[in-house]
């Protein structure tokens, strides 16, 4: 392993390099620096919520902030993995009712922000997500079943975040973009060209650790891009009491990096602002926030009741700006979808639930062990001693069972 | 024998629509004279909203207590009876919430913040622990904290990760720091109308699974029977209780570990052994006349609690018994708690806290041959 010299020390003329690049960022794009850290005057959008091309004087861009078109490719591969993840949210929600899962906190609704999260990203890339981004996790790529184990309340987490380049998914707010800056942080001193997206919603920029995150990403001045789906709802307290910013995006500016807020339920303009974003922090201009403007269209968990804090016509509004609808519609008008396509899509996302039903359908016992297996790679006596207690507690429990038969 | 998962609200950690139903409708009958069968989360809302007509500087803030009522509840209708002004939601920051709340006991306030969660609580661990814990000592009692930090807290709900820390022994080993935590309907009324008038800062350690527990209370006679030991200046603050009198045997226990303890000493009743239950009520001030009373009497102790042994609360009260009644053991003082790991899944939390039997065992040990 490579260390390369100390990054962090200012240059000869006394200022850090992380300045540099930020006016290097902005040369770059023949603006100023305040310019470059400052979103757009508008959120970017390209497809609006009828489907159609959003035209390109609309768009939100201005110099500096251009976003060119993803390709047809990626826009297919996009809404296959919409109609998939919203497949897989009804069918987790499904099974909360039928009482094989504890809790789901669905991402409905916010399908497009979970697809473009993982499809923005390189093999070698982090992924950083919260409890409600079981979508992003698995459009990642890691299996289903294992990224729904925690809700089924066999274990705490149920994938390897090593192997995949995933973070263990994280219910405290914001504590887990500090472990994406660390994780970009080494990545670069071995010279990786690693990018990591942290994740997190808008009641999680109020917590400390979304400060602390966003300022060590701009002083060491890393490869993060901070991606904020901004779904209006901290459970029940809505943005307005959150924060009077002018946006969240603009949070950006307060730490030298740049912002931007793109149409959170726009898959496309999504992949252009993310993808742009991942681009740029891998050339090494620094971290970059991008808020997605969305909506949780349903209550916090199964267990929380939205009808107590929101109305229901807050909620049709948005149900007509559905992100899977849009792109359905923008594909087969552009002719890019048809029957054919939509069938085989439909197949690829009863697939996976039926994976999640059969998975998450039977009881797979649990071993009382697993308690005391992984709390240290090197286990202590006194865990020993407790792991043997208990076995010692239910081979007596069984035979006094067996006895009484 | 497998564990299953239900979709109850108890199960997930929060209300839901039919939870909050019930507690309504034990609200609407509470409010009828004489004894009614009221929850703890209605006792808890109930002395909220009294302090609140009692005290224009008592205040209610924290992370959906308005609107909402708090995921648990427990605020329910405070913001509608007193306004934006005394119940409102703060931004999502508990190092925020408690800090603020610093400052408004330091300037006249009597603050009554909720922690969401044991373990979202930690955030706001250098507030508690480095400014709410030592206020009046470095000011040398010139500044006050009337402050109560309301926490749920402890296990046996099946809720998902950072949602079952039994968190007492953090707060408990913090000097300055007051820690009460109810196990009964009366209690939880009248401990948290005395958190609220102590000048003190009071971590209110409320046991989660115990919400929707019931018991017949006449919520008017508690009122007038705080007003009344207010007035003179009495404080339930400091005293255990004794759950379930008994001469063979003491079970020391506290909060959500009370019941257990007592649907213990009703199977050892069944077998011809008097288990005394002790309810500690308030880790901090500890009473040690209560306890250590019961042990003298009976010669023999358990203590029991859901938090890891390690290091813990009942492992200071197993020291401090037995520095006390050293001479009048009959046996040594054995202890029933978690395991020294991370609070389990919902799937295995069953083998992981205290339950009857493991007490049953524990009280066998105690050396009754001799």
């Amino acid at each position: 392993m490579t260390i390369s010299a100390d990054h962090t020390a200012p240059d000869q003329a006394g200022r850090a390099p992380a300045e540099d690049a930020l006016t290097e960022a902005a040369e770059k794009f023949g603006i100023t620096a305040e310019d470059y850290m400052l979103p757009a005057r508008h959120q970017i959008q390209m497809v609006d919520p009828d489907g159609r091309l959003t035209p390109v004087g609309e768009q939100g861009t201005e110099p500096g902030h251009e976003y060119p078109l993803p390709g047809d490719e990626e826009l297919l591969a996009a809404y296959e993995q919409l109609v998939v993840g919203r497949r897989v949210n009804d069918q987790n929600s499904a099974l909360v009712r039928q009482g094989r899962m504890a809790v789901y906190p669905s991402s409905h609704g916010q399908e497009a922000c979970q697809v473009a999260a993982a499809l923005c990203l390189s093999q070698g890339d982090w992924m950083f997500p919260t409890y409600r981004d079981a979508v992003a996790v698995m459009t990642r790529g890691v299996d289903p079943v294992q990224v729904m184990t925690i809700f089924r309340g066999d274990w705490h987490g149920g994938y390897d975040p090593a192997k995949h380049k995933v973070g263990i998914q994280c219910t405290p707010l914001t504590t887990q973009l500090l472990h994406a800056v660390g994780v970009a942080h080494a990545a670069k001193l071995r010279g990786e060209d690693t990018v990591v997206l942290a994740m997190c919603g808008d009641g999680a920029t109020s917590e400390g650790d979304f400060h602390e995150a966003l300022n060590f990403a701009a002083v060491f001045h890393l490869p993060v891009v901070f991606f904020v789906q901004n779904n209006k709802y901290a459970i029940s307290v809505p943005l307005a009491h959150q924060s009077v910013a002018p946006s969240l995006a603009h949070k950006a500016v307060g730490y030298g990096m740049a912002g931007e807020r793109v149409d959170g339920n726009d898959v496309v303009a999504l992949l252009a602002v993310l993808d742009r974003a991942v681009k740029l922090a891998r050339e090494g201009s620094g971290p970059l926030l991008v808020e997605a403007n969305t909506y949780r269209m349903q209550a916090h968990t199964n267990a929380d009741d939205a009808t107590r804090y929101r109305q229901d016509s807050e909620v049709a509004e948005w149900l007509a700006k559905d992100p899977v609808n849009r792109m359905r519609t923008y594909l087969t008008d552009r002719g890019l979808l048809d029957g054919d396509g939509e069938a085989r899509i439909s197949e690829k996302a009863e697939a996976v639930a039926a994976q999640l039903r059969d998975g998450l359908g039977e009881d797979v016992p649990v071993d009382p062990q697993e308690l005391f297996r992984h709390v240290f790679a090197t286990p202590t006596p006194q865990l020993k001693e407790q792991s043997a207690f208990l076995a010692d507690e239910l081979a007596r429990d069984a035979s006094s069972q067996e006895a009484a038969q | 024998m497998s564990p299953t998962v239900t979709t109850s609200s108890e199960a997930n950690g929060n209300v839901s629509a039919a939870t909050a139903r019930a507690a309504a409708s034990a609200a609407a009958t509470a409010d009828a004279a004489g004894p009614q069968p009221v929850t703890m989360a209605k006792a808890l809302n109930t002395a909220l909203a009294d302090a609140m007509h009692a005290d224009p500087s008592v205040l209610v803030f924290g992370e959906d207590v308005g609107t909402l009522g708090g995921v648990f509840r427990i605020t329910d209708g405070l913001t509608k009876t007193f306004g934006e002004q005394r119940c409102f939601d703060t931004p999502l920051a508990e190092s925020g919430i408690v800090g603020m709340a610093v400052g408004m006991a330091m300037n006249g306030m009597r603050p009554v913040i909720e922690m969401q969660f044991d373990a979202f609580a930690y955030p706001a661990f250098e507030q508690i622990v480095s400014h709410v814990a030592k206020m009046h000592n470095r000011t040398k009692g010139a500044v006050k904290l009337p402050m109560v930090i309301r926490v749920p807290y402890a296990g046996g709900i099946g809720g998902v990760e950072h949602h079952c820390d039994s968190s007492e022994s953090y707060y408990a080993h913090t000097a300055g720091l007051k820690v009460f935590t109810p196990a009964t309907v009366p209690d939880a009324y009248r401990m948290l109308r005395e958190a609220i008038d102590s000048d003190d800062p009071v971590m209110f350690m409320e046991p989660k699974k115990l919400y929707w527990s019931k018991d017949m209370v006449d919520l008017d006679e508690l009122r007038e029977q705080h007003s009344a030991n207010a007035k003179a200046g009495r404080s339930s603050e400091g005293r255990a209780a004794v759950a379930r009198p008994g001469t063979d045997a003491t079970l020391i226990a506290y909060g959500p570990s009370v019941p257990t303890a007592l649907a213990a000493a009703e199977a050892a009743a069944l077998e011809g052994r008097s288990l005394e239950v002790i309810d500690v009520r308030t880790i901090v001030p500890f009473d040690d006349e209560t306890v250590c009373a019961s042990v003298r009497k009976t010669g023999r102790a358990v203590v029991i609690a859901e938090a890891h042994g390690f290091a813990s609360v009942s492992s200071e009260i197993v020291a401090r018994v037995q520095e006390r009644c050293f001479h009048h053991l009959a046996a040594p003082i054995r202890r029933v708690t978690g395991f020294d790991v991370p609070y389990p899944a919902p799937k295995l939390e069953k083998y992981y806290l205290p339950g009857v039997d493991r007490i049953l065992d524990a009280v066998d040990d105690l050396q009754w041959e001799n």
